[in-house]
């Protein structure tokens, strides 16, 4: 079996209590002990209700934030133990589409500058000159169904589904091998959300990418994921193929999420 | 889906002007901040012309006509003359200069102090953070004007002199305004976004939180403008500002204060400048509030 991509390995995480006039407030862990390998290649779903610590999780894997205890591998190398370059060139290869479109760009950089970013930030992996960084943005502009007539303009003048598609851009940039969805669809329309969705699997099957896909849409994550982790309160409840877990969910709380699920009876 | 690249946005090739437009737009809906631009225009052109228009260009450079002294208005010397006998009109177009262009270095070497003290605190946080704030505040503590005449009896009287001296009391304002905006925008996803793609902190703090927080700041120079001519006027008025015979609004009307009651002319003049500079900049600069920081609107 080949070397999983991501190993997220026993991490815990505790935010100390806030010290005020009276006394500390009581401490919050965030993640007790998560334990997740992500294969390389593939579509990893992470199910949570809000406040399970799936974004402290992603903060993490993003190293952003260190774990208290525990590790996270990636290509089997400790991201605690990475000296600063070696992290800088890391992050060239994990990138991430965050939930609201609205606030991920930044408002006065053209579409152009913030698709040629992570090429100038990593300027030194990808070697890009400033022409290459332009038909580079430009390819990677119709790669996700917008055109180069796009580059100059603001990012206010899109939709939200047309900003998602700038960010998985900019994602997509530095030439990544493991992309973190933080519920990339769920603040779009319905028809919206499918049409992103669509995307991001065809985009899987052209560049070969892996995908760590956190949401509490159920219904999107058996869409696309192979496999799926429950967390619960900063636990993990239950993981496996996705199949099995929406067919015989073993824990309860796995078959209560499940049991929630809103039925759409297919007509045949 | 390839259809949403054809999809016809609004404003096609022409955003910037397009926003530049609206902003306009909504800048010319108030006719106050109108008033404002022009007259904050009016002052501009006599900063850059003044000297050169002035009707006795010679009294401007420090001749003396002591046969007409304290002579009332009239079509030869529109706002009278003073007690050397000099065109107070002449010599108030030529003061604008130094007076606007003092106010002007005042705000802008402020901002430059402020905006740098403020950006590092919050972006750094910490004990950074601790130190320079409660640096700030240290100097908040201590009056302007006081501060000022400290430092110009220091470095001796003076055009630069007087304008360091009052930048130097001037950046807290600023450093506190940019601290707090750069806290609010460090917060961000897309900083977020820009850390995770593993850009340095130098460009994160220049390219992605200081542009985002340049209208507040632009809106307070502008507000701030004003004032600094007021301070600038009020340190020539106690002396310590620029010497005469350069012609300057505060050292004016501080020569024309002790034939007040009688020769009234004498203090008019420089005294409406003032108020009119003040009072323009104030309304431009609430204008520019409205159209900039649109949250900030009553």
């Amino acid at each position: 079996m080949p070397e999983p991509i991501l190993v997220i390995d026993n991490v815990s995480k505790v935010y100390p209590g806030r010290r005020g006039m009276f006394g500390r407030s009581a401490e919050v862990q965030a993640l007790k002990g998560i334990s997740i390998a992500v294969d390389r290649g593939e579509s990893f779903g992470l199910v949570g209700e809000s406040g399970s610590g799936k974004t402290t999780l992603t903060r993490s894997i993003l190293h952003l934030e260190q774990p208290t205890s525990g590790r996270i591998l990636f290509e089997g190398r400790d991201l605690a133990t990475l000296s600063g370059a070696e992290l800088r060139r890391l992050r060239a290869r994990v990138q991430i589409v965050f939930q609201d479109p609205y606030a991920s760009l930044n408002p006065r950089m053209t579409v152009q500058d913030i698709v040629t970013e992570p090429m100038v930030v990593h300027q030194d992996v990808l070697g890009l000159g400033g022409r290459q960084r332009t038909e580079r943005a430009a390819e990677l502009l119709s790669l996700v169904g917008l055109g180069p007539q796009h580059l100059r303009r603001y990012p206010h003048e899109f939709s939200g589904g047309q900003r998602q598609r700038i960010c998985i851009a900019r994602a997509l940039a530095s030439g990544p091998e493991l992309l973190l969805l933080d519920e990339p669809t769920s603040a779009l329309d319905v028809s919206v959300q499918a049409q992103v969705l669509n995307l991001l699997c065809d985009l899987q099957d052209r560049l070969g990418l892996t995908y760590f896909f956190i949401s509490h849409d159920l219904a999107v994550v058996r869409y696309l994921c192979s496999r799926v982790a429950l967390i619960y309160r900063g636990e993990l409840v239950e993981e496996g193929e996705t199949g099995r877990i929406f067919d015989a969910p073993e824990t309860e709380y796995a078959q209560m999420l499940i049991g929630a699920m809103p039925e759409v009876s297919v007509p045949r | 889906m390839t259809d949403l690249a054809h999809e016809p946005a609004p404003a096609a090739e022409s955003g910037g002007s397009d926003r530049l437009r609206r902003a306009l737009f909504r800048f010319r809906q108030s006719r106050l901040s109108v008033i404002g631009a022009v007259i904050v225009g009016i002052v501009l052109f006599f900063t850059i012309f003044g000297t050169f228009l002035a009707p006795y260009p010679d009294q401007v450079a420090g001749a003396v006509d002591t046969a007409a002294r304290f002579q009332p208005p009239s079509a030869a010397h529109p706002f009278g003359t003073n007690e050397l006998g000099q065109d107070v009109l002449s010599l108030v177009m030529a003061g604008t200069t130094v007076s606007v262009l003092a106010g002007f270095g005042v705000v802008l070497i402020g901002t430059v102090i402020g905006t740098l003290v403020g950006a590092v605190a919050g972006f750094a946080g910490g004990w950074t953070d601790e130190a320079l704030m409660r640096f700030t505040d240290l100097t908040l503590t201590i009056p302007s004007l006081i501060l000022a005449m400290a430092i110009a009896a220091a470095l001796g009287p003076g055009f630069v002199n007087m304008v360091i001296a009052i930048s130097l009391s001037w950046w807290p304002g600023y450093a506190r305004l940019v601290r707090g905006e750069v806290l609010a925008a460090r917060e961000e996803t897309y900083v977020t976004a820009a850390r995770a793609i593993g850009a340095s902190p130098r460009r994160i703090l220049f390219r992605h939180i200081l542009p985002n927080v340049v209208s507040p700041i632009i809106v307070k120079m502008s507000l701030d403008m004003g004032f600094a001519i007021l301070t600038v006027a009020g340190l020539g008025f106690i002396g310590i500002g620029v010497r005469p015979p350069t012609p300057e609004w505060g050292t004016l009307l501080s020569l024309s204060r002790s034939y007040m009651p009688d020769y009234w002319w004498t203090a008019m003049a420089p005294g409406m400048a003032m108020f009119l500079a003040v009072f323009g900049f104030n309304l431009l600069g609430d204008g520019l509030r409205d159209v900039l920081d649109p949250k900030a609107r009553r």
